[in-house]
């Protein structure tokens, strides 16, 4: 057999006795527990982690510049394919700072829709996470119930967009088409559907002591860590942060809905367990009021045919699944945007990474991993 | 008994023995695939042959015709021998494990420290498969499976003591015999001689899941941590070997509950003994490990060794010195 040969002297003066003795060990790009090519260089001390550095930009593709590239319109179906997720927050986002820059104002039935559309997939995505968590802390099956459910959502999306992942459903102005009486019955059965499969997962999985044992007081992150790294969204909430874009910066139709925005002090990996948990509770409880409420009418408003931003500096949030996503526009005028600015939830919570997860054993370091939610495209762009 | 006796009759049973832990460790991995499958709501496999029985046989060509590469600076010869150290003393292990009256390979005397003798070479072999296979991941694991085996060896051993005192033998037939009967007579329901013995058994079954690496204590081989821990470099027969070896300890370990605590072939009433009544007991332990391997979350590392050294020693001490009590004044 061939064999390479390998340089086997190792680097630096060997440890003292007494000294401690590190070693680096590469997670990813291709690692189970980072659901994707994230790459972790962790400084390791036995099964302590000493320093882990993220590595991204393995699936890095230019979307920021691929705005500065294209029309508006042309960029929209690019915004479902950030976060793969939460397209529908996605294109919210992006529809809204267009319709912001443009003075446009839709329909009350498309604000609806969008936020009906928009919470089902906050669902899906949080049933992802909690796959993918539980299977990161080594329970397999829960994240095949998850996905069960989920098909259900993915279905009802796929008859009303056309899609099942990456949704162009939103438009600039309005909505690809209207909602049919297939999609709100279909939608009122899953959410009675889901309220006691999420009782389920409540006595099965939250329950769980070896759950418990894994993620109560593992993986602390403190308000004031959360502020240095900008963290969002449920990272943020489970810190004790009561900051959710829907609340504290009222877009589209959410002012109209009663909704409570789960918050826990405890700033461990079962807090963010938990505030997903509760979102997603919130959430049928939004598309609830939502279908009782939809009003009749048209679901599109006329816009140029040339979608052209007046000059200026604009910028839209939302609260997608794993935090506020915020589209920043700078036009000069022209239907080609100067500059297109992407502020993605994952990156900013990957950042507090390093900060908190020094000091941990591998195992945890990796369930505060996974209770950050990431999804590498997000990060990446 | 010496060699020379009856050479056919000892080349049948080593063939028997390796038959049935080849056949056992094939279906084991087709009951835990249709029982993973039935867990989490989908079919398993049904391709290969009616109700996919034919799998384990497509997975074992499959594994046999990959090539075995052994990464280029790792220690070629511990490497290539650890799969092999896992599967001979696992076969060891069938020797003394008596499946029936007068099914059983020999009837040694001292045939539980026979079992445990070679029953702790598996830590070994994994561990210098481990390290031989010169990958952080596997180190990791390597050092990970010692000091959770040297954690959960010493209840399981506590309670096999508890349990020889109460029968006074080791030879694992006189204790199927002494549990004659009734289902009372079962070594679980002699809570005369120690009034905690569902704890003890329960302590048992603990370790040996711990012993065998099983979820929920599978800390050698987390996927989600250590891709897959010790075997990690290994490819095609090599990784084979740890996994038979790994459904043979279950095996083992399933038997021998079933001998000491659950009256080995006995049969629940007093009538009708044999070998089905042992394989109808040791294969439902089987199919509870199993369970409990696709319901549960895995352990922390430090939540398992705190689980051994502050609550399963403490208590499986407990029921020995109360055992040892009951026996002297009753």
């Amino acid at each position: 057999m061939n064999k390479p040969k390998l340089d086997l002297v190792p680097t630096g003066p060997p440890a003292a006795p007494g000294e401690n003795e590190t070693f680096v060990l590469n997670l990813g790009p291709q690692h189970p527990a980072t659901h994707g090519v994230l790459r972790v260089k962790l400084t390791m001390d036995g099964e302590f982690v000493v320093r882990a550095e993220p590595v991204p930009g393995y699936i890095h593709r230019m979307h920021e510049k691929m705005g500065e590239n294209r029309t508006l319109p042309q960029f929209l179906p690019n915004t479902s394919r950030i976060d793969y997720l939460s397209a529908m927050h996605y294109t919210h986002a992006f529809t809204g700072v267009v319709e912001r820059a443009m003075g446009i104002e839709v329909t009350p039935r498309c604000e609806y829709i969008r936020v009906i559309t928009s919470e089902l997939n906050r669902i899906s995505s949080h049933l992802v996470w909690f796959g993918a968590f539980l299977l990161d802390l080594g329970g397999f099956t829960p994240l095949l119930y998850a996905f069960d459910d989920r098909e259900q959502i993915l279905d009802l999306l796929e008859g009303l967009t056309g899609a099942r992942l990456t949704y162009c459903y939103y438009q600039i102005g309005g909505l690809y088409n209207d909602v049919d009486d297939a999609f709100l019955d279909g939608t009122r059965e899953f959410v009675s559907y889901m309220r006691p499969r999420l009782d389920m997962y409540r006595k099965l999985v939250t329950d769980n002591i070896i759950l418990r044992k894994r993620l109560i007081g593992i993986g602390v992150i403190s308000q004031e860590m959360c502020r240095k790294y900008g963290a969002v969204g449920p990272v943020m909430r489970g810190s004790g942060v009561a900051y959710d874009v829907r609340r504290a910066e009222p877009y589209s139709a959410y002012p109209e809905f009663d909704f409570d925005i789960p918050v826990y002090d405890e700033g461990d990996s079962m807090a963010r367990y938990m505030v997903r948990m509760e979102e997603m509770e919130q959430s049928l409880r939004i598309i609830e009021q939502a279908l009782d409420k939809l009003p009749d009418g048209e679901v599109n408003v006329k816009v140029p045919r040339v979608i052209k931003v007046p000059p200026g500096d604009y910028c839209y949030a939302v609260e997608a699944a794993r935090g506020r996503f915020t589209v920043r526009l700078v036009s000069n005028g022209k239907p080609i945007p100067y500059r297109l600015k992407l502020r993605t939830p994952s990156f900013t919570n990957l950042s507090l990474y390093e900060e908190a997860s020094q000091g941990m054993m591998l195992a945890d370091a990796l369930a505060l991993m996974g209770s950050l939610d990431l999804v590498i495209p997000d990060i990446d762009r | 008994m010496s060699l020379t006796e009856d050479p056919i009759r000892l080349l049948l049973f080593l063939a028997c023995t390796m038959a049935f832990v080849g056949f056992n460790a094939a279906y084991l991995v087709w009951v835990e695939r249709k029982g993973a499958g039935r867990f989490q709501r989908r079919p398993g496999p049904t391709e290969v042959g009616p109700a996919g029985l034919l799998q384990p046989v497509a997975d074992a060509v499959k594994l046999m015709s990959k090539q075995l590469i052994v990464p280029p600076g790792a220690d070629a010869i511990l490497f290539r021998l650890a799969p092999i150290m896992v599967m001979a003393p696992a076969l060891m292990c069938f020797v003394p494990i008596p499946f029936g009256e007068t099914l059983a390979g020999r009837d040694i005397n001292l045939g539980l420290v026979m079992i445990f003798a070679f029953g702790s070479f598996n830590v070994m072999a994994i561990m210098l498969g481990g390290w031989a296979s010169r990958n952080k991941y596997a180190i990791i694991s390597a050092a990970r499976i010692v000091s959770q085996n040297v954690a959960y060896e010493i209840p399981m051993l506590l309670v096999v003591i508890t349990l020889i005192m109460v029968t006074g033998t080791m030879d694992m037939n006189e204790i199927v015999r002494q549990q004659e009967g009734w289902f009372w007579n079962w070594n679980i329901f002699q809570l005369g001689a120690n009034p905690l013995m569902p704890v003890t058994f329960l302590i048992f079954f603990i370790c040996m899941l711990a012993e065998t690496n099983r979820a929920p204590f599978d800390m050698a081989e987390a996927e989600s941590e250590l891709v897959a821990g010790a075997f990690t470099e290994y490819s095609g027969m090599g990784f084979g070997l740890f996994f038979m070896g790994e459904y043979a300890h279950i095996v083992i370990g399933c038997s021998l509950g079933t001998v000491l605590f659950f009256g080995g072939w006995q049969s629940p009433f007093g009538a009708l003994s044999g070998v089905p009544w042992f394989l109808l007991k040791m294969y439902t332990l089987c199919f509870i490990v199993i369970w409990i391997r696709w319901t549960f979350p895995r352990t922390q590392f430090y939540g398992l060794l705190n689980l051994s050294w502050k609550i399963l020693i403490p208590v499986s001490l407990g029921t020995l010195i109360l055992t040892s009590i009951m026996l002297k004044v009753f």
